[in-house]
Order: structure tokens, then C-alpha cells, then sequence
């Protein structure tokens, strides 16, 4: 008996478009504690394989028999097989995700976040598995990636549907929780990697500086990329107003959170840039900005569509790392909601900088786990 | 600390290396010491997971060249 699979594509659609999904997450107790599948009207719930080889009695109570549940697993083949195990109980409808976790993490659900003024569209690529964020926009025939995943042929495929040729690779920061696919990108197309400087001292190929006062210009003139420096979540960050309405913020400000100063650096620091950026930088800025983060941490960040925005003054309204009025509480926030750092941190920035150059098998492993970027207040 | 049996679980992807784990586990005397081989770097947390939660001890694991390698004493 073989047990229906689903594609990652496919639960990426049920989770954004907020269907009801039972998933059962078979990996051990740990693994899904540190990470697992969220969003929409998601429900969970774990038992891990090894408990169901003798019966299925443990998971008996949480499933109706005809109730449709999808098995998860790490890679796919316990799944499978737990699957099997489900429907020799008599379970009707059941699927096991094929590829796992592993194949999870590295799923990319484009949406559509506006029409640009100048011509052409934004569009948000929202990575369910990790929470990472990326952007891609079009304009004339030209496109520019912004904080690219490792996974480069979704954003080329993208282009390719588009009718477009991607010509700027742009990563607000050095990342630290999953691998950039900018400079592979670029290498693809012959196109410009840009970084900003202060990330980039140690970086070992040629790229171009991402700068304040030197605007990036996609397509068609009108569509303009603005850098704006933004320092606080690594020395160099910088964040991006496109077309003059939207305020992409890299890992500096979320929608719930703020970004977190230790990743690069001691928090101590870069703690002070982070507040300056915030409290004062980004308040210059027009207040009905879109702000466009490059991660969210929460399932319920998720809106329509998958869509990850929310304006710029409404979050100074909101975000409760945007309320703290005292320097020295602000500080102590900051410095005492320290998550833990992200798997493989330190490895995934030196392979960023081109330092190391581990196998592909070795990066998909690396970038397992969740991103964990944000501090919340 | 002597191994009454060693199993070669290398090439094997999970679940399999707990299934013939938990299989050649049973065959054992509570104290015996079942050495384990395997290649799936999945195998160690779940390795330390199923021991546990099946009141067994894992003693020892050690990695060389890409080959895992563990001793279970059963409880």
C-alpha cells in the first residue's frame, strides 16, 4: 500500500489561503519543539515514528478516521511509512509530505504585494519553512532580487515566466541565518551583487557597494531603489524604499519585533545603532511607508495571500520594541530577550562572505531549523 | 563495556535505523550492550529520543569519517 503524498508546493497553498490542515509531525519531541509548521489554520501535533511502530493507540484520540491529516517527518521516509501504518488502522485520507522538513525549509510562496507606480510589480517571496522573506521586482523587461534565498532556480524560473532579466542582486545585510543566493544569481546572469560595505569587509569576490545617495534604477527610469543605512542588526544593514512607497527593512524592523544586535557583533554595541535606526532614522521616514520586513516570526504575521506588510506608522503604534521611550530600558530589552542563535550562524556567514564553500548537501543542512532574527519585547 | 551484537545500519535512511534497532534490541537481555553503525546524521537525536523514551541507555556515540556509531545498553 502506498500512502498519498503532498507536494511542498501543495501545503504552501493550503497554509496561505488559511484552509483547515492537520498535520502529524513524527520527527522526535526536540526537533519539533525547536521547529515545525505554523501558519493559517494549521494544527499540529507530535508523535514521533518510533512510538507508533508497535500501534498507532497514541494519536488514535487527536484523528477521526476520515478525517484528511498530513504525516510529517524530517526527510520524507518516516512519514511514508508511518502513513502506511495510518491507513492499516483504517485512516481514509491520508498524505505524507514528500521531502520532509528538509524540503520544507527550502519552499518559496510568491505573492503579489503591488503594482508599481513607475511600471512594473513587487512581489514578496515568503520562505513558510525558515520565515525568511525575499523581494523581487520588475520593471521593463529588467528585474532586481533582494535578499535572495540559496534555492536560485525559483527566482529564475520566476523571471523566466516574467519575461524578464534579472539584473541587481541586492542583500541588505550579510545574512546569518540562511545562505544568500545573490552571488550566485548574479553570476548566472552576468548581473550586479550589492552589499553594503561595512558587511562587506571581509567578503572575498567582487561586489558592488550598496550605499545611501547612489540609487539603483530598475527597468523602466522611473522605478527607483533608495538605500537608506540602517545599522543595528549587523554595522552595514540597510534598508530600501522602492518607488517611493515601500520601505524594505531587511532584518532591522519587523512587523511584531525588532532586529536583533548580537549575530555579527556583541549586542552591547551595535544595540545603540539599533535604537538610533529606530527611534529616530526610520521616524524621519513617511509614516505611510509599507514596511516590507526580510523575516517574520510569527504565524499570525501571515495575511492575505501570505502577504508579510503592515505601514510604517501603524507599527509605531504596535510593535512593542517601537514603545520603549527610555535608552537605558530599551537596552536592557534588547540585551535580555536574546533567543538562541540560529543553527550553523557563524558557518553560514563565512560561506556568505565566500570564505568557505561548503557542498550543496552541506548547506540545505545548515539552513535546517528556524531563523530566529528577531528580538521580542 | 562489550557489545553482545553489532548492528550495520550504514546506507540506511530513517526510519530504518531504528526499526532494525528496536528489532535487534528485543532479541537482547536487559544489560546487553547493542553496538550500532549507521550513516544518517537524523539517526543520533532520534537514537537518543527512542532510548529514552524506551527506558534504554545510550552510553556512547562517537563519529569517524562520516560513520556513527553508537552503544545502547538495553534496560
Amino acid at each position: 500500500m502506498t500512502v498519498k503524498t503532498i507536494t511542498t508546493g501543495e501545503l504552501a497553498k493550503k497554509v496561505v489561503n488559511h484552509e483547515e490542515t492537520l498535520i502529524l509531525d513524527v520527527r522526535n519531541t526536540d526537533e519539533f519543539d525547536d521547529w515545525k509548521i505554523e501558519g493559517g489554520k494549521v494544527k499540529v501535533f507530535n508523535e514521533p515514528y518510533f512510538n507508533l511502530l508497535d500501534g498507532i493507540e497514541s494519536v488514535e484520540r487527536d484523528l477521526q478516521k476520515d478525517q484528511e491529516v498530513i504525516v510529517v517527518c524530517a526527510k520524507g521516509g518516516s512519514s511514508q511509512m508511518v502513513g502506511e501504518l495510518l491507513e492499516e488502522a483504517g485512516y481514509s485520507d491520508v498524505y505524507s509530505l514528500e521531502g520532509g522538513m528538509k524540503a520544507w525549509s527550502e519552499h518559496l510562496e510568491p505573492t503579489k504585494v503591488a503594482d508599481l507606480n513607475g511600471g512594473g510589480s513587487l512581489y514578496q517571496f515568503v520562505r513558510l519553512g525558515k520565515g525568511c522573506l525575499s523581494y523581487f521586482i520588475e520593471s521593463d523587461g529588467e528585474a532586481a532580487v533582494i535578499d535572495a534565498n540559496r534555492m536560485t532556480e525559483i527566482y529564475e524560473t520566476f523571471a523566466k515566466e516574467k519575461g524578464v532579466n534579472i539584473k541587481h542582486l541586492i542583500d541588505t545585510h550579510l545574512h546569518a541565518d540562511h545562505i544568500s543566493g545573490g552571488r550566485q544569481l548574479a553570476e548566472n546572469a552576468k548581473g550586479t551583487y550589492y552589499l553594503p560595505p561595512k558587511d562587506a569587509t571581509d567578503v572575498t569576490f567582487d561586489h558592488t557597494a550598496l550605499q545611501e545617495g547612489r540609487d539603483i534604477v530598475v527597468g523602466n527610469t522611473r522605478v527607483k531603489v533608495q538605500p537608506i543605512y540602517s545599522p543595528g542588526h549587523t554595522l552595514g544593514s540597510t534598508s530600501l524604499i522602492i518607488d517611493d512607497q515601500y520601505l524594505l527593512t531587511g532584518d532591522i524592523l519587523f512587523i511584531e519585533s525588532i532586529g536583533r544586535p548580537d549575530l555579527a557583533g556583541k549586542a552591547e554595541d551595535w544595540v545603540g545603532d539599533l535604537r538610533e535606526t529606530l527611534y529616530k532614522r526610520y521616524k524621519e521616514l513617511s509614516n505611510d511607508l509599507v514596511v516590507l520586513p526580510a523575516h517574520y516570526s510569527f504565524a499570525k504575521e501571515l495575511g492575505k495571500g501570505g502577504k508579510v506588510s503592515a505601514r510604517l506608522g501603524d507599527l509605531y503604534q504596535k510593535n512593542s520594541g517601537l514603545q520603549v521611550d527610555d535608552e537605558g530600558e530599551f537596552r536592557k530589552m534588547v540585551t535580555d530577550n536574546l533567543p538562541p542563535q540560529p543553527n550553523a550562524y557563524d558557518k553560514i556567514r563565512h560561506t556568505n562572505m565566500g570564505k568557505v564553500n561548503p557542498d550543496e548537501e552541506e548547506r540545505r543542512e545548515m539552513e535546517i531549523g528556524p531563523n530566529r532574527c528577531a528580538v521580542h519585547g | 563495556m562489550e557489545a553482545v551484537k553489532t548492528l550495520d545500519a550504514t546506507g540506511l535512511a530513517c526510519p530504518m535505523p531504528i526499526v532494525k534497532i528496536k528489532k535487534a534490541i528485543q532479541e537482547l537481555s536487559s544489560g546487553d550492550v547493542l553496538e550500532i553503525h549507521a550513516t544518517d546524521q537524523g539517526a543520533k537525536s532520534d537514537l537518543a529520543a527512542w532510548a529514552k523514551s524506551g527506558g534504554h541507555e545510550l552510553l556512547k556515540d562517537t563519529e569517524e569519517d562520516g560513520v556513527l556509531k553508537f552503544w545502547i545498553q538495553k534496560g
